[in-house]
């Protein structure tokens, strides 16, 4: 048992700890602090990425309880990517917060330590309840990054965040219990093997349990008809966390891709394939509202927003295939869309700081500053994100073009998705022309604000590593690949959580 | 016993629903807590109810309460009543901030 697995719960948890207590400490030390930690889990991430490449399974337990009746961590290839992808972008978003925006209110960074810790556990985590406890981590911490500089704009989104965050928070509970009466485990492995063993009298019970946790997934996902709070809230916050929410969208894919291949796969007898009927079509209605709502957007920020609802159902229509294919091409976008969105919040943000009068909107009255270097980074963003070759966003829709091809469904998920792409690309093609169209004359360019430099570095970053995806597009495809076969085939990881011997265990529980 | 508690938890998951859909922040985070003393009762008894006994093995009992929902329910009821705090702080700082305790800001 490696102890590196727990190793990204327990930085940010050491690290926000030291920055509560460390008040007294000046704004540059606790930026380092907060930099330093968020920093290392690159590392650590690596070296996860290094030990699960060959396909293990690396499983903690807590306590040395032995799962089933402990918590147990599991890093496979999906929760690695994860926590890769989360490490990069808290990276650039802390950076970019780092040029001032940390200061507007108290104990950002600490929160900040808190949000990365409820997203590493959430992703690590091999048991239902600790998912839970995990989601409620990241959700607290998001409540106050949210209202971090306050307002009354962002009290208003919050306070709708909130309430429904709790609900959705209830109603998880209610699928726990309902699960748990019928299983008598929570442990996500072990569900696993008993899930094919139940008899027809309970089946119902734990289909409605396994549904009601898809919805508390879809609306941590904002899919529709639970998304619409999520382009008002996003927009609200400000840019550094906006970009880190790009992933928190993530966890709830993360949620359904973890839990429904596994626990409610093809082998769960009863209750098999559970999700299959409701996922591909309501992400199609997400995806096709998403691009509308970019389309519709008045302003940069809240288009970012829209853009978070439409990558998503693209994201789920991949997801909602259940297929091998699906689950690769759902790999490879989260690692695209997650940069993308990143990118776009933060390079929103920017052009709200230097268009003096009118900031993010989407018009021509204002002069732009800086046309070059900030037109040029809108542009390769927006290439990224309207799926245009030949970055990330052309390859990995075109893996979710490829994965749909073989589907039922293909006529209607191909029209949405090109349907979309097009009113995506037109939509930032306006933007684009609005924002960057007039230029001002050389002596207002030389009373514009200077550029800051870690805030474009933050944005360059993460557009590189967009890059890189398409660069080593090879690799990650491949990773993806094999991430996916790890998918389909969950006997790996319930093997190597409850070792081969699982009839050994039955026998135990028999004996109560 | 068992529909007792039934109703319990269907009386209060009704009430916190009628009142989480009112207009004001003052009854959503009445709700909101029936909500989650609903969400707690059923968590509860998802170990099945089982009377005048304790969550031992050990006693020679031949029915024992499982342990395992009660624990859960502890944790439960523990991030139930931060969050709450936090509402009830939000929405103050809402009426402060916009005049109103309208759920969407303002006087309506």
């Amino acid at each position: 048992m490696t102890h590196l697995v727990i190793l990204p719960i327990l930085l940010p948890l050491l690290a926000g700890s030291v920055l509560l207590l460390a008040a007294q400490l000046g704004a540059g030390a606790r930026r380092a602090i907060a930099l330093a930690a968020t920093l290392a889990l690159l590392p650590v991430a690596l070296l996860l990425l290094d030990r699960v490449g060959d396909g293990t399974h690396l499983v903690y337990a807590l306590g040395d309880w032995a799962p089933p009746f402990g918590i147990v961590l599991v890093a496979d290839r999906l929760a690695v990517a994860m926590l890769l992808l989360t490490a990069v972008v808290a990276l650039a978003s802390l950076l970019y917060a780092a040029s001032g925006d940390d200061a507007r209110g108290p104990q950002y960074h600490a929160l900040f330590q808190f949000q990365l810790l409820g997203i590493n556990g959430a992703f690590l985590t091999g048991d239902l309840f600790n998912l839970f406890v995990f989601f409620e981590v990241l959700l607290i911490a998001s409540y106050a990054l949210l209202l971090h500089g306050s307002g009354a704009r962002r009290v208003g989104a919050a306070l709708h965040v909130v309430v429904l965050n709790l609900i959705g928070s209830a109603l998880f509970l209610f699928a726990v219990g309902t699960l748990y009466g019928v299983a008598g485990t929570l442990n996500l492995a072990d569900l696993a093997r008993v899930m094919p063993l139940l008899g027809p009298d309970v089946a119902p019970l734990a289909r409605s349990g396994a549904l009601l946790l898809l919805g508390v997934f879809a609306l941590k996902a904002a899919l529709l008809p639970l998304g619409f709070w999520l382009p008002r809230a996003y927009a609200a916050a400000t840019g550094a966390t906006a970009a880190l929410f790009a992933v928190l969208t993530k966890v709830g894919v993360y949620a359904i891709l973890r839990v429904y291949p596994l626990v409610f796969g093809p082998g769960a007898g009863e209750v098999a394939d559970v999700a299959a009927a409701w996922v591909l079509p309501v992400a199609l209605v997400t995806l096709a509202f998403g691009a509308l709502g970019v389309l519709a957007s008045q302003s940069l920020r809240t288009m970012a927003g829209w853009m978070v609802v439409y990558s998503v159902g693209t994201l789920l229509v991949a997801v909602g295939l259940f297929t091998e294919a699906g689950y690769a091409a759902a790999v490879y976008y989260t690692a695209h869309s997650t940069l993308a969105s990143a990118a776009l919040f933060l390079l929103a943000d920017l052009v709200a700081r230097h268009r003096v009068a009118a900031g993010d909107r989407l018009d021509a009255l204002d002069v732009m500053p800086h046309t070059t270097l900030l037109g040029g980074l809108f542009f390769v963003t927006a290439v990224t994100v309207a799926g245009l070759p030949p970055l990330s966003g052309f390859v990995g829709k075109l893996m979710v073009l490829e994965a749909t091809q073989q589907a039922a469904v293909a006529v209607v998920s191909w029209s949405v998705l090109l349907a979309a792409a097009l009113v995506v690309i037109v939509a930032v093609a306006r933007a684009g022309s609005a924002l960057f169209w007039r230029t001002a004359p050389e002596p207002a360019a030389a009373q514009a604000m200077p550029l800051d430099r870690r805030s474009v570095g933050a944005v360059a970053g993460l557009l590189a590593c967009a890059v890189g995806l398409v660069l080593w597009g090879g690799a990650a495809a491949s990773y993806a690949w094999s991430t996916a076969r790890q998918l389909a085939d969950p006997s790996g990881y319930v093997a190597a959580v409850l070792g081969a011997d699982a009839n050994a265990q039955e026998q135990r529980r028999s004996l109560r | 016993m068992e529909a007792l508690v039934a109703i319990a938890i269907g009386v209060l998951t009704g009430t916190g629903v009628f009142l989480l859909l009112r207009a004001r922040t003052f009854p959503v985070l009445l709700g909101l807590t029936l909500l989650s003393y609903a969400v707690n009762l059923f968590l509860f008894v998802s170990g099945r109810l089982v009377v005048a006994s304790a969550p031992l093995t050990d006693l020679g009992l031949d029915a024992y309460p499982d342990p395992i929902p009660q624990a859960l329910v502890l944790t439960a009821i523990v991030i139930g009543f931060g969050m709450t705090a936090l509402l009830v702080v939000l929405a103050l700082r809402a009426l402060l901030d916009t005049g109103g305790d309208h759920v969407d800001g303002g006087e309506r």
